[in-house]
């Protein structure tokens, strides 16, 4: 199985109040445990089940992903630049692995 | 003698097959109707309060030729401050083997309310969304998508 790896882009600069907008995916493949595999056995569910983003070590976006969210989930969503400063990504897999992954971002 | 056939048809038969018609699609509907897990979802998440069918920005194609990638992105209107923000966001498909897709929380330091995703639908079938602002109101809108190949692995 491929590795699972984490990937983010974030604007490295930003002007005051600017709304950025940050683009994450993972590789990860997903199971939703419907699938079958080559030889007709189901694969067991494991997904990426939570998304969770800080910025400065406070949390400002969340998500819940169900097996209906496809292979390699990806996750855009906007912020309004305030101050310098770290977002720390993190997905929480089914078998409670958790992968993480940090940005910096300045803005001036 | 076939342009006499159609004569006969254009006329008394035609008022006939016209009242039949509604009455078959009717009884069609009653027929098929299957329970809406997404709307019965929804009626639990709500807790049966009032939701505003307002038109929330909820972008998915028309038609998605692989069920397995689709794209759906939202954009809701929303001031983002403490006293007027949305603090969640739902995404329910009523085709899918399970009703619930995502479940988005926001929080006021982002600015604006909108997010970007990638769904599997099993089939054709309609997308909703469901916005709970922090004052307990809720809206919501849907969207119908036309899948070619389904993306579930059933």
């Amino acid at each position: 199985m491929s590795k699972i790896k984490p990937r983010g882009k974030v604007p490295k600069k930003a002007s005051l109040d600017e709304i950025v907008e940050i683009k994450t995916l993972i590789r990860h493949p997903m199971h939703s445990g419907r699938m079958k595999d080559k030889d007709g056995k189901k694969i067991p569910k494991r997904i990426i089940n939570k998304f969770l983003v800080k910025f400065n070590g406070k949390q400002i976006f969340g998500m819940e992903l169900e097996p209906s969210i496809s292979t390699n989930p990806y996750i855009a969503f906007p912020f309004k630049a305030k101050k310098t400063g770290t977002f720390d990504f993190e997905w929480i897999d089914d078998n409670g692995e958790k992968y993480t992954m940090s940005r910096k971002m300045k803005v001036s | 003698m076939t342009k006499l056939k159609l004569k006969m048809i254009s006329r008394r038969n035609t008022l006939y097959l016209m009242s039949a018609a509604p009455a078959a699609l009717m009884f069609s509907k009653y027929a098929f109707a299957k329970p809406n897990l997404a709307l019965q979802k929804i009626k639990e998440l709500t807790k049966n309060n009032a939701v505003e069918e307002i038109d929330l920005f909820l972008d998915l194609p028309e038609i998605a030729e692989n069920g397995n990638q689709v794209k759906v992105s939202f954009d809701i209107d929303s001031p983002m401050t403490q006293d007027n923000f949305v603090k969640t966001v739902y995404i329910l498909a009523d085709g899918n083997p399970a009703p619930n897709v995502a479940k988005f929380s926001f929080s006021t330091d982002m600015g604006a309310c909108s997010a970007t995703t990638r769904m599997r639908l099993s089939k054709t079938q309609n997308i909703y969304l469901l916005a709970e602002y922090n004052n307990g109101k809720f809206a919501m809108t849907k969207s119908k998508v036309k899948v070619t190949i389904g993306g579930c692995g059933g």
